[in-house]
This record gives C-alpha cells, sequence and structure tokens, in this order.
C-alpha cells in the first residue's frame, strides 16, 4: 500500500493495512486539523506515517518533545475548536497525565482523541501497565477496538462522542491491535472544522477566553469536577441505548456467558467458535464508563460467565460488582479465580486452557513427540537477543568509558552505570554489562544525582540525544544546582533510533519533513553550569578514553556527548569494509569477547568478518593488538 | 463460524525483510476476496533478534497462530525454523533458507548447531521439509537484499498453496520499489523454481 492512499483513497476502497495505519486513515476521516505525539512502540507507525502525509492530508503534525507536550498541544488545538489527535505509547500517558487529568476538567469544543497503545508481554517497554485505569482515573470514556477496522471506526466515532461530551475521548489499543494486520474498508472525509487560512496548509481555529472553565484554581475547580461527574454518570446511563458494545451469539440460548473487549475477544471469539462451545459474548468497546445495565441484562439468566481481557482484571472487578450489587448468584472466571494468567498477553491457547479448567472439555489439539537428534539441535539453538547493530557508536562508547576505567585503576565493579531507554539500553548485555539502574525515560540523569547523594561509589549515566531532549534537561540542571558529582554521557547519535528513526529537536528538520532549528545539546549542557563539557567522536578511541580519564577526575557534573551518527539513518556514510589479515591473528578472540559486534564471528576456529555487515567503524581494528583488522 | 484454512508463520532475523513478505501474501489473499489477518513484531527485537509475522486466511479474529496448527512455516534462516517448531504438525510445510546468521559469541556463550545436522532431524521429524539456498539465489539475482522475494517464491510454490502465483506478482508490484522489481521478480522466480 503507498501511503498517498490513505489520503486519496474513496469510500468502499479496501487496503490491506496495519492497526496504526488505519488510525491515521481514521483520523482523516475525521477532519482533523492537529496531531502530535512522542513516538513510542507499539504506536510509532501512526507518527512515522503521519509524517509521510500530514502536508498532502491538510493536517499539521509534529513529534513533539515528549508526550506531555504532545497532549497540551493536542488540547490547545481542541479547546480552539479544532479536530485534535495525539498518542503514545502506554508509558508516554504517565509522562503526559498531569496535563491529560485536567483536560476532562477543562474540556473541549473541537473533538479531542487520545489514542494510548499497550504492551501487553512487554514487546518493547519498561512496564506492563494497562491505560484502562487511567480512564478511570480521569473519568474519561475509552474505547477498545479489536482490529484495523475497528481502529479507523473507533477513530471517527471517537472524535464524534469527544464533541458531544465536550471531553476528550481514548482508544486503548494493544500491541496485537496495533500491529494487526487485516482489511479496512473506507469511509468518507469530512471537513476539518476552523477556517482554512490563505497559505496555510490546515484549518485555524479560534480560542474564545472563559477563565472560569480553562483555569484550574480551587474555586473552578470544584465546580469543574461536579460538572465532568455529572456528565460521565448520566452519558453512562444512556449507553444501553448505543449501538457499540454487542452480543455475539455462538449458539443459540446458549448458558455460558463471555465478557471480553479488544484483542483479547479476538481469542475468545475464536475458541469459543472453532471448539463449538455453548456461549454468546457480549463484547464491550465502550468500556468505560461502565454499562451496568447491559452487563446485568447479559449475566442475569447466564450459568456461568468467563471474563477475557487482557492485563488487569478490570471488568472482571465490574462483573462481580455487578453480581453482587444485584444479588445474583453466578460463578464469574476470570483471573481473580486464577482462570486466566495475571500477566502477559494472552492468545487462543490460554483462552482454551481456561475454559477446559471450568468446563472440562477434551482438546484435540496434540503435542509432537521429536527424535532425539532434533531434541538435540533444539537444546544447541542460540540465543538470539536484540544486539547493537555493526558499527554502532554506542558500543564504541561503552568500550571507551570501560577502557578509561581500566586505565584509571577504577574497577568496574565499583562504579553504578545509570542507564536509560533507547537502543543504547542494549548495554545491559555482555560484554558490556554497563546498565545497573533505569526507571523510565530521562531518569537516568535524576538517578545520577541520586546515586551522587546516597553513596560514594562512581556514578556514570548514559542517555540518548532524543530520551534527553525527552526529559534529561531538567535533572541535568538539578546536578548541577545541588553540586552532585557524576558523569552524564549523551549518546548523540543524531536520530531517535529504537522507535524506527524519527527526527528530534537536535536535528535540522521537524515531523513533516521541513527545515528546523536544529538545538544544541552542547549549548543546553554549558548553560546548566556543568564544569566540563565535552564533544567526542566515540569512534575515535583514544579521544574517547583520554576525555573519560580526565572526567573522572573532575568534581561535579561533567558532560561528555559521544556524537556519531546512527548506520540506520539515511545516507549514512558507510566506510569501505574490515577483513582479518590471518599471517597477524593471533586467534586472542580479544574482538569477539570484548566488542560482540554481529558482524565479527568465530567460523571453524577463525576470526571472519561478515562484510555485508560490515560498516568500516574500525573499532576492531583500533582495539586489536596485533592490527590483524585492514581495511579492503 | 471460524473455518479452518491456511495460516503461515514467519520467522527470521530483525532486518531480513520479514513484514514486507507477510503484507504481498496477505494483500495477495485481500484481493482474492479472501479474509486474511496478520500479526506483526515491531520495535526492540528489529535490532538483530528473532522476529516473526503469523498470516491467518480464513474467518479469523485472532492473528495468532495457534500451537501445531501453522500450514507453513516459512524461516529465513535455518536455526529460526527450529525455533518455530511449536506451531508446527507432522504436515507442516517447512519452507526454510540454509543460511545461517550466527549470533554474536562471546567466550562460549552461544553454540549452533550445523545446518546439516537441522535438515536431517527435520527430516525425521517431518513430512514436507524444503531447504532453499536463498542467500545464493539471491545474490545470482543482483543483490542479498531480494532474499525475501526468493522465499516467497519457494513458499508459493507449494503443493496447496492458497493463492494464486499472478495475484501475488500483483501484490509484490504494490508493495516494493518499482526501481527494483526486475531483480525482485527474479529472486521470486529462483524461489519458485527451487521447489517446483
Ligand atoms: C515514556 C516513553 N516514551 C517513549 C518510549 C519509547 N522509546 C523507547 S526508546 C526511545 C527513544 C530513544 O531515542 P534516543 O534516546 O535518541 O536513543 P537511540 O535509540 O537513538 O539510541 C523511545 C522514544 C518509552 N519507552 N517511554
Ligand atoms: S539502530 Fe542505530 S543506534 Fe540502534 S543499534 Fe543500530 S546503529 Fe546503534
Amino acid at each position: 500500500m503507498a501511503y498517498n492512499q490513505l489520503v486519496n483513497g474513496k469510500k468502499g476502497e479496501k487496503h490491506f493495512l496495519l492497526g496504526n495505519e488505519a488510525a491515521v486513515r481514521g483520523a482523516i476521516e475525521a477532519g482533523i486539523s492537529v496531531a502530535a505525539t512522542y513516538p513510542g512502540t507499539p504506536s510509532s507507525e501512526i507518527g512515522n506515517t503521519l509524517s509521510f502525509i500530514a502536508k498532502d492530508a491538510g493536517v499539521y503534525f509534529e513529534f513533539s518533545t515528549n508526550e506531555k507536550v504532545a497532549m497540551e498541544i493536542a488540547a490547545t488545538s481542541a479547546v480552539s475548536g479544532l479536530r485534535s489527535f495525539t498518542f503514545m505509547k502506554h508509558v508516554g500517558l504517565n509522562v503526559a497525565s498531569d496535563s491529560f487529568v485536567t483536560t476532562a476538567y477543562s474540556g473541549v469544543k473541537g473533538g479531542m482523541v487520545i489514542l494510548v497503545a499497550d504492551d501487553p508481554s512487554v514487546f518493547s517497554s519498561q512496564n506492563e501497565q494497562d491505560t484502562r485505569n487511567y480512564a478511570r482515573l480521569a473519568n474519561m470514556p475509552i474505547l477498545e477496538p479489536s482490529n484495523p477496522q475497528e481502529v479507523k471506526d473507533m477513530m471517527v466515532y471517537g472524535f464524534e462522542l469527544s464533541e458531544e461530551l465536550e471531553i476528550p475521548v481514548i482508544i486503548r489499543t494493544t500491541t496485537r491491535v496495533s500491529h494487526m494486520r487485516g482489511i479496512v474498508e473506507f469511509g468518507d472525509i469530512k471537513s476539518q472544522k476552523g477556517k482554512t487560512v490563505e497559505g496555510k496548509h490546515y484549518n485555524r481555529g479560534y480560542f474564545n477566553k472563559d477563565p472560569k472553565s480553562y483555569i484550574p484554581v480551587p474555586v473552578n475547580v470544584i465546580v469543574m469536577h461536579k460538572i465532568l461527574s455529572e456528565k460521565i454518570e448520566k452519558f453512562q446511563n444512556n449507553i444501553s441505548s448505543l449501538n457499540i458494545n454487542e452480543v455475539v451469539e455462538i449458539k443459540d440460548n446458549a448458558k455460558i456467558g463471555v465478557i471480553s473487549s479488544s484483542s483479547a475477544y479476538n481469542y475468545a471469539y475464536d475458541v469459543a467458535s472453532l471448539d463449538n462451545l455453548d456461549m454468546k459474548i457480549l463484547k464491550l468497546t465502550l468500556s468505560y464508563p461502565t454499562p451496568y445495565d447491559l452487563i446485568y441484562e447479559f449475566i442475569k439468566d447466564l450459568d456461568r460467565v468467563f471474563v477475557i481481557e487482557e492485563v488487569d482484571p478490570i471488568c472482571e472487578r465490574d462483573v462481580l460488582l455487578t453480581v453482587g450489587m444485584n444479588g445474583l448468584n453466578i460463578p464469574v472466571h476470570g483471573k481473580l479465580d486464577k482462570t486466566f494468567p495475571m500477566v502477559e498477553e494472552f492468545n487462543c491457547d490460554i483462552v482454551r486452557e481456561g475454559f477446559i479448567k471450568i468446563l472440562n472439555y477434551t482438546d484435540e489439539n496434540f503435542s509432537l513427540s521429536h527424535t532425539q537428534s532434533l531434541e538435540k539441535v533444539i537444546g544447541d539453538l542460540p540465543t538470539r537477543a536484540a544486539t547493537l547493530c555493526a558499527g554502532c557508536s554506542h558500543r564504541a562508547t561503552y568500550y571507551g568509558v570501560k577502557q578509561a576505567l581500566k586505565e584509571s585503576n577504577i574497577s568496574e565493579d565499583e562504579v553504578i552505570f545509570a542507564s536509560d531507554i533507547g537502543c543504547y539500553t542494549l548495554g545491559i548485555n555482555p560484554p558490556y554489562n554497563a546498565a545497573d539502574y533505569l526507571l523510565s525515560m530521562g531518569s537516568s540523569i535524576g538517578d545520577g544525582c541520586g546515586f551522587a547523594v546516597a553513596t560514594d561509589q562512581k556514578v556514570i549515566s548514559f542517555i540518548g540525544d532524543s530520551t534527553f531532549f525527552h526529559s534529561g534537561i531538567s535533572p541535568l540542571i538539578n546536578g548541577v544546582h545541588n553540586k552532585q558529582n557524576f558523569i552524564v554521557t549523551i549518546l548523540d547519535n543524531r536520530i531517535t533510533a529504537m522507535t524506527g528513526g524519527q527526527p528530534n529537536p537536535g536535528m535540522p528538520v521537524d515531523g513533516m519533513g521541513d527545515e528546523s532549528p536544529e538545538i544544541s545539546i552542547r549549548e543546553l549542557a554549558l548553560a546548566s553550569g556543568a564544569s566540563f563539557v565535552r564533544v567526542i567522536n566515540p569512534l575515535n578511541l583514544k579521544q574517547t578514553v583520554d576525555t573519560y580519564k580526565k572526567a573522572l577526575e573532575n568534581e561535579g557534573v561533567s558532560v561528555i556527548i559521544a556524537k556519531s551518527p546512527c548506520t540506520l539513518i539515511k545516507g549514512f556514510n558507510k566506510k569501505p569494509p574490515i577483513k582479518v589479515n590471518y599471517d597477524k591473528c593471533k586467534n586472542c578472540d580479544s574482538c569477539i569477547n570484548n566488542l560482540a559486534c554481529p558482524a565479527i564471528s568465530k567460523i571453524k576456529g577463525k576470526v571472519v568478518v561478515d562484510t555485508s555487515m560490515c560498516n568500516g567503524c574500525s573499532i576492531c581494528s583500533q582495539i586489536c593488538d596485533y592490527n590483524a583488522f585492514e581495511t579492503i | 463460524m471460524v473455518k479452518d484454512n491456511y495460516s503461515i508463520y514467519i520467522c527470521g532475523v530483525g532486518g531480513q525483510g520479514i513484514i514486507k513478505t507477510s503484507t504481498i501474501i496477505g494483500e495477495a489473499a485481500m484481493n482474492e476476496g479472501l479474509n486474511v489477518v496478520m500479526s506483526e513484531i515491531h520495535g526492540m527485537s528489529q535490532r538483530g533478534g528473532s522476529v516473526s509475522t503469523e498470516i491467518k486466511i480464513g474467518e479469523y479474529k485472532s492473528s495468532i497462530i495457534e500451537k501445531n496448527t501453522a500450514s507453513m512455516i516459512l524461516a529465513f534462516e535455518p536455526s529460526e525454523v527450529v525455533r518455530g517448531l511449536s506451531k508446527a504438525n507432522k504436515d507442516t510445510y517447512l519452507v526454510f533458507n540454509t543460511h545461517p546468521i550466527v549470533p554474536a559469541q562471546i567466550a562460549g556463550t552461544n553454540s549452533y548447531p550445523s545446518v546439516d545436522s537441522i535438515i536431517s532431524s527435520l527430516k525425521e521429524n517431518y513430512n514436507n521439509v524444503y531447504p532453499v539456498s536463498g542467500n545464493h539465489y539471491a545474490e545470482e539475482s543482483g543483490s542479498i537484499l531480494s532474499l525475501n522475494m526468493v522465499l516467497l517464491g519457494s513458499a508459493v510454490a507449494v503443493f496447496n498453496f492458497p493463492l494464486d502465483k499472478e495475484n501475488i506478482i500483483k501484490a509484490m508490484k504494490n508493495n516494493l520499489n518499482e526501481k527494483f522489481h526486475k531483480m525482485n521478480l527474479k529472486a521470486f522466480e529462483y524461489g519458485y523454481n527451487a521447489i517446483k
């Protein structure tokens, strides 16, 4: 599929879309004017797609410095009467949460949708939190689509609902919804709110002042909170009359009920159908405010009910509440009674296992036994974890730091490596072992401050350029102002690599591909007052080692900016590959053991460089005691 | 009602072009009027870790293949076909590239079974085992970057593959850079003929 089909595609056309691409089409159909995000798996492709097509679609799009700013861009656009869209991964909502909760109080004029992508089983995240808790915290409606078609449709519906209630609406996806590809039928594209302005590619709104509604000082907040809670209560009493939540009959007159939503619904439906179970399913797409009336009507004549949901037992508690408040006597099976696991994502096998525990039917599925020789092969399988790319400058930085510690007679074991989130987190793996503590984006510097306060150990923090702009600046100021003593390494690889290569404020380009001012990390570090600020090229090993040795002797906050582009950047200047001179190689394995570069392996007792992978970074030739690596 | 139909588990190493290959198959299925859902993994594992996609053609809602039920495992790397075996049964078609990618090993942390032992032990246990010299054909076609199209060709050539070859080629055109179409087509045919 070409991206422009998302803009130009007509009603009725069908395309094979990723959930995240379907979200973009939904936003365009809904007539959004403004979209803002900070990238994060599994929501990143929404931003990547928008950055290609925003201008053609007549939409303003930005990669904001962090999720909180993105939330504020969307909120202010929506109170100015435009439809606005912000999206992030689940933990992004933690960053945005302070403004997020208050947006429900101050409300919106144009529709505002906040898409939040959860990551059950934690494919790429720092925790497994469930965004449905936030809907309850903020008292904001939440929609849970289960496939790409529903993602698109819920985007359109979400904007309508948001305008009707005059508050933002959350769309919760999971990795398996955002990264599911399926057939999506397009609808009509609505025109944007606001006014067209000569020379501007998207419509502009107008902000009408109303401090009583928009300024949350205590006298106002009390009123704002009351209005919100009455609004939600009224809406809750109405949900039964909407068509959004549906009952799917697997068999007529079924006596076993299933209540489910999102990706979990797909597994429940497939297993109930494949195993031909005596079931009907209440599919909750609008799951908060909790549709208690609907749940009561659905369960009241059942023999038992299963609640199938991913991550927290939230709906299950609502069902138990319905059972209790109405004096029903119906068993409820879910996570709390251990029918289903409490953590990680589900699949059909897990759902079937839960059904079998309670319903005692036999599973036709079988397991295979293998011959001994295959068992041996399985036993010999190598682990294949993600690794830093061949030629990645992060590897060079880690090697240089270790070398500087050695030459300064400081044991690595005595140094605390405060790490952060990005490709460089892969430094947790041997042989680097350069990640000891990590909480969240930007935490490496705050943690550095804390360890400097709490211990006499040396502390070295590692933070990427994008992460530094996201949330590293205020803790740096904290460290200098509070006279703490540690080293901050800013791994400036000129991109936001881990999430697929989005621009960040350190680059001369913005989210729509336009030229934009480049913010200097060095000048920010100098402005913070750090006593030692150096920019190094980490691929120059000697310079790296010497700089760290000096920093290790410095008192106060030292900032080392290791600047060298990521190998995946378009136009990356790939150098000629390296080869081994076997007359010189002594098979000491130092390169193998100290670099763990994917381009270097030991095959049949010889060190071999895979020239198709090698980027010619030359770190191996800089560390080899026998000069056995040569440029081809 | 769910009709049992055709499911393909595609696996390999991050960066081998697995998602593109899967999308082409899915889009061809859609164009033939079939229902299709597919699951992709993006994110951290794309940096050289094990990756997989799952395609289910038929009236399914879930895009994750149940254990022992895949119609085909298409692996871009020989050790990865073994890692995917929980999805297979005796009749599952195992189509895989024979060129190993040995993960970075540091002092004694990783072994790698010989490719010959992988092939022979699979043949002992499964009825439809199809090793393909994928890297060789890709290089013959002009670039290692066409490896995914070699393997796509091999998949399509398998007995009972549910989609029409011409529809796959059409979907290739819609999803790949036009500049490389000739090379990709050549690679596709190499892979196809390796099995047919
Ligand atoms: C709050 C939050 N937002 C977003 C993410 C997703 N995420 C993981 S790493 C990363 C950025 C990494 O970029 P950078 O710091 O430049 O390091 P690089 O990957 O380039 O080495 C992002 C956005 C996250 N994990 N947490
Ligand atoms: S994508 Fe870039 S930053 Fe990430 S491991 Fe590869 S070279 Fe390093």
